[in-house]
């Protein structure tokens, strides 16, 4: 098994933290993984995207164009990667500030309302767990007791009171995914 | 059980250093590598290994406290990323010229002049062809992986003390900035000041009446004498040339085409020969791990073996040189790179590779 993923939106959105996290949560579950990030000025508004590969082999290239999964937070995003998607992959996306939605018809495209369930319950500040939860549920591909252990590893100790919300996110993120077809 | 972390590449080898005894670090930050200096001040080294983490006024003063370092036999290193690695060129010459051991890194951005913040290999020449006067050599390792910017502290010490030479680490954006996971081995203790006296006989440990003074310059007006330190100096080169190549080959035994790429462009074209052995194409990699001293002989061997050789490097063309002087004409030897920050594709680069050897 190896999944090549792109996570893209606005610097501040959590965008490399959630590639963290999901980084981290493989290597607890003894995957080998990358994270590579677009760094620098995207950090201060504009757009970031990280890559995050997780696999049971070593991992060859950190840098890819092709994805298996890209996860899409903002319109840029969008129109940069829609087409990076390998046929049959996965696209999610947050429709929240999406004009023109995904027009392939040769990948699974499935929408998460990440940014308006998390400020509805409060919890806009971790909205990207809701879109970790979204991905993992269809994906399956690392356990939650080992997602537990990835909060643990990338949240620094004073924050681990934030894990129980954080997993309260990811459930929620898990329900509230939907699939979206595209007509022809 | 052996320690296993998710960092980054100047997370690694910032941690890497502090195992391998290092005494000290001098830098000034500059993007894509001040996670370095952060680490190192975040791990609060003085108090952890006795180690002394400065952040100096500029890197001019940074590479002159590592001159300082060094001569007291110390284990030094400054690290910085392109335009900081040029400033610091004069006091790696005279380095050079007094056979002083460190430690340098640079985190490769893209230039020339202040450039991009984004990764580059374009900084070859300057590390292998000598960035400052006169005729001298690094020992030159190049990363490929979180886990090698880890590995080659220790590894950049031992060689940098066994051969009295500078080593140059020479990463680039890519890995300094990505996470992978790394397996951290026991710290190395610092040297006692007892044991730098009795291991560096040349160091400026303060004079005892049993042996001359330890003048350490690398200046000498009398030609004779300093042609005759030169000499020794490439004869140390070419001892170097003998017994340190190191590289890595991936699906050689085979091969008919053969990618030649180090640091991030490695681990791209590492990708390309997998999608092109799917597609039935016999193509290997050759990955250098030392820049200097460079692999001339495994690739003039495989030279005889396949029938074409395609450079991949995020230059115009700077290690294909050494390719094509390894190869001398044997085969043709192709260089394709991209510029200013961008980083090829793994199907782009064997798209590269398929024109200019197959399809051709």
């Amino acid at each position: 098994m190896t999944e090549e993923i792109i996570i893209a939106g606005f610097g501040g959105q959590g965008v490399l933290s959630m590639g963290k996290i999901l980084a981290y949560s493989g290597m607890m579950q003894d995957k080998e993984v990358s994270w590579f990030p677009s760094y620098g000025p995207e950090m201060r508004g504009g757009t970031a995207n990280v890559t995050v590969i997780i696999s049971d082999e070593r991992i060859s290239s950190p840098i890819l164009n092709k994805f298996d999964t890209a996860i899409i937070l903002n319109q840029q995003s969008m129109d940069k990667f829609e087409s990076s998607v390998k046929p049959g992959g996965l696209l999610i996306y947050d429709p929240n500030g999406i004009v023109h939605h995904p027009t392939r018809t040769d990948i699974n495209i499935y929408t998460i309302d990440a940014a308006d369930e998390a400020a509805k319950l409060g919890l806009a500040k971790i909205f990207n767990m809701f879109v970790l939860g979204a991905f993992l549920k269809i994906k399956p591909l690392i356990d939650d007791e080992y997602v537990h252990k990835g909060l643990e590893k990338s949240l620094p100790l004073r924050r681990h009171n934030l894990i129980p919300e954080n997993e309260k996110a990811i459930a929620k993120g898990k329900e509230l995914v939907t699939e979206r077809f595209v007509l022809n | 059980m052996k320690e296993i972390r998710l960092m980054k590449g100047n997370e690694a080898i910032a941690e890497g250093v502090i195992r391998a005894g290092c005494d000290g670090y001098f830098g000034y930050p500059i993007t894509p590598q001040s996670e370095v200096l952060e680490y190192l001040m975040a791990t609060a080294t003085e108090q952890r290994t006795g180690m002394v983490t400065l952040q100096a006024e500029s890197e001019i003063a940074s590479i002159h406290m590592v001159y300082g370092g060094a001569a007291a036999g110390k284990r030094v290193m400054t690290s910085s990323s392109s335009p900081g690695i040029s400033l610091m060129q004069e006091g790696i010459s005279f380095m050079a010229g007094t056979e002083l051991p460190c430690l340098l890194l640079n985190v490769v951005r893209g230039g020339p002049g202040l450039g991009t913040i984004q990764p580059s290999q374009s900084d070859y020449f300057q590390s292998v062809k000598g960035g400052g006067h006169g005729d001298y050599k690094m020992i030159v390792l190049a990363p490929a992986s979180v886990q090698e910017m880890y590995d080659f502290a220790k590894l950049g010490f031992e060689l940098a003390f066994k051969h009295r030479i500078q080593v140059m680490v020479l990463s680039d954006g890519a890995i300094g900035q990505m996470m992978e996971k790394v397996e951290l081995d026991d710290a190395v203790p610092r040297w006692s000041d007892e044991e730098i006296v009795k291991l560096h006989p040349w160091a400026t440990t303060g004079k005892t009446p049993d042996r001359e003074r330890n003048i350490i310059t690398s200046l000498d007006l009398n030609p004779v004498k300093q042609e005759i330190i030169n000499q020794n100096l490439q004869k140390k080169f070419r001892h170097i040339e003998e017994t340190e190549v190191r590289f890595e080959e991936f699906m050689c035994d085979d091969a008919e085409y053969l990618f030649v790429a180090y640091g991030s462009s490695a681990r791209v074209c590492q990708k390309a020969v997998a999608i092109g052995r799917e597609k039935g194409i016999k193509v290997g990699l050759l990955r250098p791990i030392t820049l200097f001293p460079f692999p001339s002989k495994e690739l003039a061997r495989l030279a005889k073996q396949v029938k074409g050789m395609q450079a991949i490097e995020m230059s115009a063309g700077q290690m294909v040189e050494d390719v094509r002087l390894a190869v001398n004409g044997a085969v043709p030897v192709e260089h394709y790179g991209r510029l200013g920050g961008i980083i090829p594709a793994p199907d782009e680069v064997l798209h590269v590779l398929e024109q200019n050897f197959i399809h051709s």
